[in-house]
């Protein structure tokens, strides 16, 4: 822990009684006096804020000033359309191996001068070098130097913020602008990972303690950690890098086929010329071999990452596993996902996880667990 | 009372242990949502893991402290998990016939359990 990068706001974790954990060389809170639990479900009923500012902010900048440069030169490194976002518009994509596998997981955000994007902490120096190594020379890349990201999550966070910050109410999901808050800017956008309505916030380091306590003296706003954020993403079926997604698994196999733009895709205006294309456009015209899902244990016990399972009790050889598990406080039961062969992958179908030594049950199921609460 | 090293409290009348985790074990796992308990009856020894216990954050088990017979399980646990964050004290897992009592000796006190959490 000694050797964890402390964030921007470190000392409001200390003061709010957080108990910290090393995340990707961060110390981050793991979870705050209440507990996971009760900050999971405050989040899908009132307003919780995160602290996200480990996550690497990077500017893409073209020589030419006009970001429509650079998104041309980085759809060459991601299947996601980026040249078709409008100014202000934010979109999830995938840097892909040259095998068509995932580097790392992304938002991508078209300023006005820039594409601003939003990084896995724990990939954003693979990332970078990836960049510097495949873009042109007249892209710079710019990581944000003491920058924080505050993401503040739950059906009222659009109340909770509309006080400070006027008129941040009238951004739509995924979508983004720059705001004033008492003379500094912010960056804000309608977008997070709990599968609530929420906001991340962009902001100088020095300022983000001041901003998060302002939020804190709205009794509808709780801290929360990265164990609700764990179980709030899993809930929503949003993928952990690491777990869910890595250098191995496609965009396609990943169920993420919905980020690939259509212009992108075979008959597209900017078909494949991304790395992996021959597989990634396979795979979305004759369907992976294996497929991530959404998996219901039917008993009452969780099943975590790397539980195996099985197409039959008694089967030898496994068809697949579990990539995140665990408890859903608002389903209020086990929840995972995880990779299954094809055949395995349609919802109703029941497979068998091997939990202990013993193969319980666990029913295939569609993704999110709960419904999305997004603001469109 | 009596204290394992793995934060179990023991609480003895006669040959009979009842066992459950401390506070501080139960503040650790966080929200438990999940318990499994051995079949009444079953022969156990020291060491054998015999409950599983789950929270939001991790699975873990209850191992037996001591040789001997589980005579009597909390029933009430697996519907209701959230006991063991309630009130650590009262929310026992299981009574064993210990075969030897003597062993008890052997364990903390609250004194030495308090030295052994600090």
């Amino acid at each position: 822990m000694t050797d964890a990068r402390a964030t921007p706001l470190a000392e409001f974790h200390l003061r709010h009684g957080a108990r910290m954990t090393p995340f990707a060389g961060w110390a981050l809170p793991l979870n705050y006096p209440p507990g996971v639990k009760a900050e999971h479900e405050h989040t899908r009923e009132a307003v919780s804020l995160f602290d996200v500012s480990h996550m690497g902010q990077v500017a893409l900048r073209p020589g030419s000033g006009d970001p429509a440069d650079a998104a041309r030169a980085l759809e060459a490194l991601v299947p996601g359309d980026i040249l078709g976002l409008a100014e202000g518009a934010m979109r999830y994509t995938q840097l892909t191996t040259d095998s068509g596998g995932i580097i790392d997981d992304l938002m991508v955000t078209r300023r006005d001068d820039d594409l601003l994007l939003v990084l896995n902490a724990a990939r954003a120096a693979a990332d970078i070098a990836h960049l510097q190594d495949r873009l042109p020379g007249d892209v710079t890349i710019e990581p944000l130097e003491n920058a924080a990201l505050i993401a503040l999550q739950g059906p009222q966070s659009a109340e909770a913020l509309a006080p400070l910050i006027h008129d941040s109410h009238r951004l739509s999901f995924m979508q983004a602008h720059r705001f004033d808050w008492a003379g500094d800017p912010l960056w804000i956008s309608r977008s997070g990972y709990t599968g609530e309505d929420g906001f991340e916030i962009g902001l100088a380091a020095d300022i983000a303690e001041e901003l998060a306590e302002a939020f804190m003296e709205d009794d509808r706003v709780r801290p929360a950690g990265l164990g609700a954020r764990d179980s709030l993403r899993l809930e929503a079926g949003l993928c952990l890098y690491g777990q869910d997604i890595d250098e191995t698994t496609s965009p396609v196999e990943a169920a993420l086929a919905w980020s690939i733009g259509r212009a992108r895709r075979p008959g597209g205006a900017r078909a494949g010329g991304f790395p992996g294309a021959d597989r990634i456009l396979r795979e979305l015209a004759d369907g992976p071999a294996r497929r991530r899902v959404g998996l219901r244990p039917q008993g009452a016990a969780p099943m975590r990452a790397g539980v195996m399972l099985f197409e039959t009790p008694d089967a030898a050889e496994p068809i697949g596993r579990i990539t995140s598990g665990g408890y859903g406080p608002s389903v209020g039961g086990p929840v995972a996902m995880g990779y299954v062969e094809a055949r395995a992958a349609r919802p109703g179908t029941t497979v068998h996880g091997e939990l202990r030594g013993r193969r319980e049950p666990v029913e295939v199921v569609k993704l999110p667990f709960v419904p999305q609460g997004y603001v469109r | 009372m009596k204290f394992t090293e793995d934060h179990e409290w023991l609480d003895a009348d006669g040959d009979i242990v009842t066992v459950g985790i401390t506070e501080y074990a139960a503040k650790e796992l966080g929200d438990v949502v999940f318990v499994e308990l051995p079949e009444e009856g079953t022969m156990v020894t020291k060491g054998d893991e015999i409950v599983v216990i789950e929270s939001v954050k991790a699975a873990s088990d209850i191992s037996a402290p001591m040789d001997g017979e589980i005579v009597e399980v909390n029933a009430d646990l697996p519907d209701k998990p959230a006991l063991v964050n309630d009130d650590p004290l009262a929310a026992w897992f299981f009574r064993m016939r210990v075969d030897d009592p003597a062993v008890l000796d052997d364990f903390m006190d609250e004194d030495a359990y308090q030295a052994h959490i600090a």
